[in-house]
């Protein structure tokens, strides 16, 4: 607004139209345009955060619900807002850390104190129902009972026809079978008697969870077991494994009466330890940590198994980071020809997918079959991933050849940023090439650099898929009793104790997870301190 | 100002994906909680890709029938089974899902699947689908298909079946081949494709209780012929007719290009045999001993979740629905599987090449689906891949044992 009025003033005064268009025209060039902008986005912001608001409304998920309204509604004050100038940067950046870093954290991290995991998946009563349903055997040689679907004052009962003498009888969850006289049949099936209403099956679905309750015992006697039906039509005779005392909490065996109690392990456990599972999700305390550290199975392969994480990562970082560097400082010589192409070149292993290239090593890698032994080798046997020393250079190769591109590009993006001149002034103080890249180009590169070096080394700390698509860990460790081998890391480590086999223990494996979170942060933390002595340098 | 603008725009996109994301969420969850609402409710099955089609008639049918609308939805195949057992709990999951048998232990154990009644329907399966179906003293599953190896043989090379594994090598040598025989192992071995050489000797995994279950307290591996049987993988590996080299590609290659006149494999390799010209014939499986040589017979079929909320149907739907032959015929044809039901079973076996794996899949047994099966398998093929690749047979073998009875512990 200053700047038109400075520009037109010193002229003759604007006549009323002049100023006219001198305000339309600013008005479309300057801060209104931006304002509608502004305006129009947030309105596209709120008008999704309602349709989200609305959407959760109708399935009652108030803590999202909450969530979304609050965060709208922080978003339009510091957007409108005049002063919160420094929010409007980091708002939305840092929405995406607590939703897509923060959260997974504290989940992972809440995880770690629960037995979540095979076995205890779900609520108390989800086990409950569960082994209930479970302990429903069929009476041995029962037959089939035709039954109707019955309701007399909103109480439903099933109308059952013996197969054998045609008997008619009803019965309730509350009241055993007893005979009926004069009902209507239709064939073999009594479809209807007096004084209780039929249902039709379109009715039996809609009260599908009622149905499925319905337990009508045949007798006065519970032993002789109860009718239920599961599809509506036809009934079965049961009789249940378990008893529910609902007010003790406890489960009984019918046959060998063991009394199953729940004493906070987050299951029915007799009294001699033997647990009835599914059980349920509880939280544990430290448990899985103290676990993670003390389990006999762990303990043993654990120290090798740490030793050889730590020189993967530090071997497959130095290896990358100076076979990348010598390669970018050949290709900085502007005296090559084709330079480009070679640089091309040289980043194709940076673009397959680490997935496949792992894959394909390991059929070059075949002992009898594989391309390095028939062809590089002419028909050698040599045991790339089955000998425990060569297992660990091959991981080491196949890493160096899949990491040594991103290398490559950050170096040589460092030297160029390191200005001729510094070069100059060293080969005139008569320094020879080696001191000129010894005492000056690698201190700057390294203050440039060493914090890709620190994340490569998380990385590679963690680099669950290089070890699990080439040798699978393999080769195993003959004297432990887990299925560990010489070239697991840590984190393909806790996945094979974690999820051996059929169990799924998401609360170990978390708490290993935390671990391993803790080693790392801490080693990049100190790393990161000894950079900023680099930083003097400058 | 400028750059503020950018950050606007940049957090409207976060907004809109995330939010969307949300509501995306809360809309996939309408599906399956309108169960309850709904006059007769509606069904939501998850079935892998490729069988969707052949389920949409029986589900089309059924909504005509009863007016419960069934939602038939295609699954990643590889992630069903945690998907299913970790959403079963939250009330998300679906109705019915497809699975295969050997998962009912994890699914049992987790609470996640609620019993299924077949009635007398249950005496229309083949024996070896129902008993697959029923985790102790129970059934779970509505079976559609079994599925098990038999021994494919280059009818162009080799033209008459071999009487016993000794016969099948000789013939092949007789053939002019190096390597007659080829079954795909890997580093880590492959027991599932040696347990019938395995059973031939007498070492069953797990022995059985009296009503046909595996007893996970009776570890049959560690019997006499389990060594007998370690001592002769150790002389079939000092002989070169197995190999822990061969994968499952190799082992294709090999058929294929007729390196090789006998492949132990499953149906789900015949298409590429037959594709690429090769004359297929299915044999039973050459015995080492003279006993039947027993695979193990993986069954597929579907499971009501215990969270259902529309039980009724979903039994209704699976016994009375998906159990007719018209249903199991039509899976087969998207699958190429020998039907559960024995009636659709009998149909499908009019091809030679179906009719040579039922006839080998009448000695099949179930895949035991015990937890106490994941450390077996854990540990099993890693020692049967050393043995193999000249370490000591009875050694080794014990230690398998040690360890496979310290982790089922």
């Amino acid at each position: 607004m200053t700047d038109t009025n400075t520009t037109t003033e010193p002229q003759k005064p604007p006549t009323r139209r002049q100023r006219q268009a001198a305000d339309i025209a600013e008005a479309a060039s300057g801060r209104i345009g931006w304002m509608l902008l502004k305006i129009l986005l947030l309105a596209v912001v709120d008008a999704v955060a309602l349709y989200a608001a609305f959407v959760l409304f109708t399935h009652q998920e108030w803590l999202v619900l909450a969530l979304v309204v609050v965060v709208a509604v922080l978003v339009n004050y510091i957007y409108f807002s005049r002063r919160r100038v420094a929010a409007k940067y980091l708002t939305p950046g840092i929405i995406f850390l607590i939703l897509f870093q923060v959260f997974t954290l504290l989940y992972t991290g809440y995880i770690g104190f629960t037995n979540y995991g095979t076995g205890h998946n779900g609520s108390k009563d989800q086990a409950v129902a569960a082994l209930m349903a479970s302990a429903q055997e069929r009476v041995e040689d029962s037959p089939t009972y035709p039954v109707t679907v019955v309701e007399q004052f909103g109480t439903l009962g099933l109308l059952v026809t013996d197969p054998e003498d045609g008997d008619v009888s009803v019965g309730t969850n509350e009241q055993p079978l007893q005979e009926v006289d004069g009902a209507t049949m239709e064939g073999d099936r009594a479809v209807a008697a007096d004084g209780w209403e039929s249902l039709t099956f379109a009715q039996v679905l809609a009260r599908s969870s009622e149905v499925e309750q319905l337990s009508v015992d045949f007798s006065d006697d519970p032993n002789d077991g109860a009718i239920r039906t599961p599809d509506g039509q036809s009934g079965f005779l049961y009789v249940s494994s378990l008893e529910y005392d609902e007010a003790a909490g406890t489960m009984t065996d019918v046959r060998s009466g063991t009394v199953y109690d729940d004493n906070g392990t987050g299951a029915f456990t007799a009294d001699d330890g033997e647990q009835l599972l599914p059980g349920w999700q509880i939280t544990v305390g430290f448990d899985n940590f103290v676990r993670a550290v003390t389990d006999a199975s762990i303990r043993g392969p654990l120290i090798s198994v740490t030793i050889w994480t730590f020189a993967f990562a530090l071997i497959s970082v130095a290896t990358t980071f100076f076979l990348g560097l010598l390669l970018a400082i050949v290709f900085n010589n502007t005296r090559m020809r084709f330079r480009n192409g070679y640089r091309i070149l040289l980043i194709l292993p940076y673009a397959f997918p680490a997935f496949l290239s792992a894959l394909v090593w390991a059929g070059m890698m075949n002992e009898s079959f594989g391309f390095l032994n028939q062809v590089v080798f002419g028909g050698a046997s040599i045991p790339w991933l089955t000998d425990p020393v060569l297992a660990k250079v091959s991981v080491l190769i196949v890493n160096l050849w899949l990491g040594f591109p991103y290398m490559f590009l950050v170096c040589m993006g460092a030297l160029q940023g390191i200005p001729e001149d510094v070069n100059e002034a060293a080969v005139m103080d008569g320094a020879n090439p080696w001191q000129v890249f010894r005492r000056i180009k690698l201190p700057l590169l390294l203050v440039t650099t060493t914090p890709l070096l620190i994340s490569s080394f998380a990385f590679n700390f963690n680099n669950f898929n290089l070890i699990y698509m080439l040798t699978k860990g393999g080769p195993r460790f003959e004297d432990v009793s887990i299925p560990v081998g010489h070239t697991d890391i840590l984190i393909s480590m806790v996945y094979k104790v974690a999820f051996t086999g059929q169990t799924r223990d998401y609360g170990l494996a978390s708490a290993f997870t935390i671990l391993i979170f803790i080693v790392v942060a801490a080693i990049s933390i100190i790393s990161f301190r000894k950079t900023k002595a680099l930083e003097e340098l400058n | 100002m400028k750059v503020n603008m950018r950050g606007i725009a940049a957090f409207g996109a976060i907004a809109v994906v995330s939010t969307l994301t949300l509501a995306g969420c809360a809309t996939g969850a309408t599906d399956d909680s309108a169960d309850a609402e709904g006059d007769a409710g509606s069904l939501v099955v998850w079935v892998d890709a490729e069988r969707v089609d052949a389920l949409k008639g029986a589900a089309d049918a059924y909504q005509d029938k009863t007016g419960v609308e069934v939602e038939v939805v295609a699954k990643d195949v590889d992630t069903i089974k945690d998907d299913f057992i970790q959403q079963v709990p939250t009330g998300k999951g679906p109705d019915i899902t497809m699975g295969a048998h050997d998962w009912l232990g994890e699914l049992s154990t987790n609470g996640v699947v609620a019993p299924l009644e077949l009635g007398d329907s249950a005496e229309d399966y083949l024996p070896v689908a129902l008993q697959a179906a029923t985790y102790d003293g129970t059934v779970y599953m509505l079976p559609y298909a079994v599925e098990n190896i038999a021994v494919l043989r280059n009818a162009d090379l080799v033209p008459d079946a071999p009487t016993g594994f000794d016969d099948m090598i000789a013939k092949g040598k007789a053939a002019g081949l190096a390597q007659p025989f080829v079954v795909e192992q890997g580093v880590e071995g492959n027991p599932y494709h040696l347990y019938p050489f395995q059973t031939a000797f007498g070492a069953p995994v797990f022995g059985t209780d009296d009503s046909g279950s595996y007893d996970a307290t009776d570890l049959q591996l560690g019997s006499e012929g389990g060594a007998a049987f370690s001592t002769w993988l150790g002389a079939q590996g000092a002989a070169g007719t197995l190999n822990t080299d061969v994968d499952g590609e190799i082992a294709k290659q090999q058929f294929i290009d007729g390196q090789a006149a006998f492949w132990l494999t499953g149906p789900w390799n015949v298409g590429a045999a037959v594709d690429a010209g090769v004359n297929v014939a299915i044999d039973p499986i050459p015995s080492p001993t003279g006993e039947a040589a027993s695979p193990f017979a993986g069954v597929k079929g579907f499971f009501v979740s215990s969270e259902s909320e529309n039980k009724v149907a979903a039994n209704d739907f699976l016994v009375n629905y998906l159990g007719t032959e018209e249903v199991q015929l039509a899976l087969f044809e998207s699958g190429n599987i020998l039907p559960a039901l024995t009636a659709a079973a009998d149909t499908a076996a009019s091809d030679p090449i179906i009719a040579g794996f039922k006839t080998v899949g009448a000695d099949a047994v179930p895949m035991p689906a015990i937890p106490a099966m994941g450390s077996v398998w854990e540990f099993w093929g890693v020692a049967e891949a050393a043995v193999i690749n000249g370490a000591d047979p009875a050694a080794t073998w014990q230690k398998l044992v040690e360890d496979v009875t310290a982790a089922i512990k």
